[in-house]
């Protein structure tokens, strides 16, 4: 099993509903986002591009938040999905420099916090919040190693990039484009 | 012109606009760290040597520093930790690829170690010292004799200790200013230089003083050295770390880096020593001095530079 995202530039509209979706089903404290939107406007006036890109943990295949941490609390679970385990955070801060896509924080109440992929959600068979609530449908979820998945029918379809690859990270997040 | 313009709706405190998550306990800490190190390594190696006579500040004066060196440097971190009643568990794991947990380990090694080092000169230093318990008397007339075994293990763990100030920072791939390998020597040479300093400071004997100063003169070259390789791997590398070097050369850091760390804290102390080699007069206190300025700033320059250069996406 592993679980990835994809999200299909092209239909975003960047109206951060999974964003407040995702701050109202975990509890984010205010000021916060695991999740966020990127808007990129790209090309010379007057031909102008515009993409938005819903982001967020990218859940990497080689995790250098994971190998860093001094105690185990990053750790990766069933499916791929990169957590931290609240009681074996000191709080030290390696994992927030060691993302190169800053999807980390630190929680108020000291312990560091990041996109779960609303692993409690998946569990009772639901989608993560954000893919949830999406209301033009642009985030598709699953299992890449399922052909038949939604998330592996629509990568394979559509051409996509990865965030920064060459960070050598193996991000797990599809942007359609 | 073909502009690309990338506005992120996220400001998450210490994120956003650029990372923040080490302020001044960390490049204190790297610093003192790395003092100590450099103490540690010399102590050790001139009393494997036989020197303990003839440079007794280095061997039994400047280590009974290292302990509260290293207690300021260890209080700074757990200031630093944001979840600081969890500390322990740095010592319920060890993780291999985690240079945090490996400095968290040599620390516990190297912190006993130079507790008895210090233990064991604190007579030469306060002639009226006086333990009070048998039982402290009669360990330490024990592991008097060991100590060219604690002598060995202080240069080792002063290098460990040394290098992993450096690896700290350079196993992040994520801040293109700090992924570079070299940063391991350099902080280990600027970690000795600053120990040389010390002793240097502390000495009232001038041969003693000449001695090590010269070391330190070496040291200083080396250093310069790998930061010129540094930079020359920057500008050699990917358009990140281009960008990362160029904060040095000709951005934000430029003044600061090249007049307070490169000139005061290296090329004058190297030249002041020269001169003084050559018997020149020189206040001797001048040239260490300064290399101690330059090492700490260095720290703090590279730590806050480091957190603003980032991958562009």
């Amino acid at each position: 099993m592993r679980y990835a995202m994809a999200i299909d530039t092209k239909k975003c509209v960047g109206c951060t509903d999974c964003v407040v979706a995702c701050q109202t089903e975990n509890n984010v404290p205010i000021g916060y986002a695991r999740d966020w939107i990127v808007e990129v406007t790209d090309g010379t006036y007057p031909q102008l591009e515009l993409e938005f890109r819903s982001e967020r943990c990218n859940h990497c295949d080689n995790a250098p938040c994971v190998r860093c941490c001094p105690t185990g609390a990053s750790h990766i679970i069933e499916g791929g999905i990169v957590k931290v385990e609240h009681d074996k955070c000191i709080g030290c801060g390696a994992c927030v420099a060691a993302c190169p896509y800053d999807a980390r924080y630190v929680h108020p109440e000291g312990y560091v916090d990041k996109c779960t992929f609303c692993d409690h959600r998946l569990e009772q068979g639901q989608d993560p919040a954000c893919v949830a609530v999406c209301p033009t449908k642009c985030l598709y979820f699953g299992d890449m190693d399922d052909p038949n998945s939604e998330v592996s029918k629509v990568v394979k379809k559509r051409k996509f990039k990865t965030l920064i690859p060459e960070a050598g990270t193996e991000p797990q997040l599809y942007f359609l484009i | 012109m073909r502009e690309e313009l990338i506005v992120s709706g996220r400001s998450n405190p210490m994120i956003d606009p650029h990372l923040e998550i080490w302020e001044w306990h960390i490049p204190a800490y790297l610093f003192l760290g790395g003092l100590a190190a450099g103490i540690l390594f010399f102590a050790g190696l001139f009393y494997i040597r036989g020197k303990e006579d003839k440079y007794p500040t280095a061997v039994r004066v400047a280590p009974i520093y290292v302990p509260i060196l290293l207690a300021i440097g260890l209080l700074f971190l757990f200031l630093d930790l944001k979840h600081k009643l969890y500390f322990w568990r740095l010592y319920t794991s060890f993780s291999i690829e985690s240079p945090t947990s490996w400095g968290a380990w040599t620390l516990l090694l190297v912190m006993p170690l130079s507790v008895i080092w210090a233990a064991l000169y604190i007579q030469y230093v306060f002639q009226k010292w006086d333990w009070k318990y048998q039982w402290v008397k009669d360990a330490l007339k024990f592991l008097s004799g060991y100590k060219r075994e604690m002598a060995w293990a202080m240069v080792v763990l002063a290098i460990v200790l040394g290098v992993y100030t450096g690896i700290l920072l350079s196993a992040f791939n994520a801040r293109p200013l700090w992924n570079t390998s070299i940063l391991g020597p350099l902080f280990l040479t600027s970690g000795l230089s600053t120990g040389a300093a010390f002793i240097v400071l502390l000495s009232k004997d001038k041969a003693e003083r000449h001695y090590v100063g010269m070391i330190d003169l070496m040291l200083i070259a080396i250093e310069i050295a790998l930061i010129i390789h540094m930079f020359m791997g920057f500008k050699a590398s990917t358009r990140v770390q281009i960008e990362a070097a160029d904060m040095f050369l000709g951005g934000q850091f430029t003044a600061t880096f090249w007049v307070f760390v490169f000139s005061m804290g290296l090329v004058i102390p190297a030249l002041l020593e020269i001169l003084e080699s050559k018997g020149k007069k020189v206040p001797f206190y001048i040239a260490p001095s300064l290399v101690i300025f330059g090492g700490i700033l260095f720290r703090f320059i590279m730590v806050h530079a480091g957190q603003l250069s980032r991958w562009l996406y």
